[in-house]
């Protein structure tokens, strides 16, 4: 049980710097620690027999969607839906895109009808940062091309934090696509700042040649990364973004890098096993893995809903500078 | 800055409030204490703790943050959103009598959202207001059930509750105001 002492502990900032949340990159510890912090008092929210409050009452959230994403979507509409906002979604394939409209005339006609945040997945990187240029409303970037992709590795450190109190001091091994992926790039800003050590791991092909300037340990060597790692976190083979060979065949692929659970061994016994999804099973990730014990696959759904409301919550209010 | 209330009053007022409840419901059958964060938590606590005494049953507590329910929200144009805590009521409401705990009772508006936030979590057979200090100034039409002490105060001061919990110490303090 907490003492009221540390629940009632003041928090070392109580806003965001920002308008939006387009990376990990413009978080501080502190801001990051805040997030985590609300995003607990939230998931409770989703427990009770009635999961809604009425917080966000009146504020219009826009879910622009221009790649397509199921679990991401949802995870943010079901938690603006949990904060009272009115919201609506637009996807690609049933918008004016396919008619040839611009972001920019998109967004720029979308913020007409005066929405107070627009939540936005796009192929290009810097996509978000061009509508946050151009918009009034608060931009919340749910995944821009290969960049970032920053509300996953904030439930990625919640689901991390649940389980093992804090994030300093944790071997964090991160395997897979590391080239293509924007979870990554989140994921180790977000969880270097918070004071863990980083290994990447990924065939010599697919790992960017300057990735240790981000303050990680890259190997190809699966088994140096995972041995006695405290979190294995598992990136999926992004086919669709590859264009070339970049290794022979993804049955070679999961014979060197698949995570098994002979290969488990290595870590830690109370390692966790992550995955961002969708899973390519028999590639990255061994069913028995994926399904097993240490899998916290699901966990990290769940608390994407909590994490997500508590960067609704905080984005809806000003900042401290401005109250001033 | 007048101390208006010192450690042992505080006890002697919580002690009191107790008994009246006892006989307010005829025993602590059904009945559940819920503090509204921060100060009315601990409040609570000693309260179950006193119920114990009296009576040797152990009444259920809860915690309840009220932010997510305020009515003024998303009323301020800029400024930063209150800070949000967790709500912890690890039992049914439903068809107890329900003793909310605040520790000051001023416009009424944290009740009004207390109530809100409460009625969310089921259908309580009923629920009584428990106030360390009642400051008068009400703006919406709530009323104590339970005061620990009346005190007047002019709209210009304010009352500060200090609980040994959080603060370190014991006290209720006014502050500001013309004198």
């Amino acid at each position: 049980m907490t003492t009221a002492s540390d629940i009632d502990r003041t928090p070392a900032v109580t806003s965001l710097r920002h308008k939006d949340l387009l990376g990990i990159a413009d978080l501080s510890s502190e801001e990051i620690t805040l997030v985590l912090d609300t995003a607990e008092a939230m998931k409770e929210v989703g427990t009770r027999p009635i999961k809604k409050v009425p917080a966000l009452r009146g504020k219009t959230v826009v879910n622009l969607f221009f790649e397509p994403s199921t679990r991401t979507r949802t995870s943010f509409e079901i938690a603006e839906k949990r904060l009272s906002a009115d919201t609506l979604n637009i996807a690609t394939s049933t918008s004016s895109v396919v008619k040839g409209e611009t972001l920019a005339d998109t967004a720029l006609n979308l913020e007409a009808m005066s929405p107070d945040m627009i939540v936005l997945r796009h192929s290009s990187s810097g996509a978000c940062h061009f509508l946050s240029r151009i918009c009034r409303s608060a931009i919340i970037n749910a995944g821009d091309g290969m960049h970032e992709h920053p509300t996953q590795a904030l439930l990625d450190a919640f689901t991390i934090r649940e389980r093992k109190k804090q994030l300093a001091g944790l071997k964090v091994a991160i395997i897979g696509d590391l080239l293509h992926s924007r979870v990554l790039r989140s994921n180790i800003q977000l969880l270097t700042k918070m004071g863990a050590h980083v290994w990447v791991c990924g065939p010599p092909t697919l790992i960017p040649t300057d990735i240790r300037r981000f303050g990680v340990q890259s190997t190809s060597r699966v088994d140096e990364a995972i041995v006695d790692a405290d979190v294995i976190m598992l990136l999926r083979i992004q086919l669709e973004r590859m264009e070339g060979a970049y290794f022979p065949s993804l049955r070679e692929y999961f014979r060197v890098f698949g995570m098994t659970e002979d290969r488990l061994r290595l870590a830690r016994p109370d390692v966790m096993i992550m995955h961002p999804g969708p899973m390519n099973r028999g590639v990255e990730i061994a069913s028995e893995v994926a399904d097993g014990p240490y899998s916290v696959i699901l966990d990290q759904v769940a608390n994407g809903v909590a994490v997500r409301m508590a960067v609704l919550y905080l984005l809806a209010g000003g900042t401290d500078e401005e109250a001033a | 800055m007048p101390v208006v209330m010192d450690a042992d009053r505080i006890s002697r007022t919580l002690a009191r409030i107790a008994h009246e409840i006892v006989e307010r419901n005829k025993g602590v059958d059904d009945l559940a204490l819920v503090g509204v964060r921060t100060r009315g938590v601990p409040l609570a606590r000693r309260l179950a703790r006193s119920l114990k005494e009296i009576t040797g049953h152990d009444v259920p507590t809860g915690a309840l943050d009220i932010t997510l329910y305020r009515d003024d929200l998303m009323r301020h144009a800029v400024g930063p959103q209150p800070t949000v805590r967790r709500t912890e009521i690890q039992f049914s409401i439903d068809n107890r009598k329900i003793l909310l705990v605040d520790d000051v009772l001023y416009t009424g508006r944290t009740t009004r959202a207390a109530l809100d936030a409460l009625i969310d979590y089921g259908r309580p057979k009923g629920i009584q207001l428990i106030v360390l200090v009642d400051r008068g100034h009400r703006e919406l039409p709530i009323k104590a059930d339970y005061v620990g002490k009346n005190l007047p105060t002019s709209p210009e001061e304010s009352v500060q509750v200090r609980l040994l919990e959080i603060d370190g110490q014991d006290e209720v303090v006014l502050e500001g105001g013309a004198a």
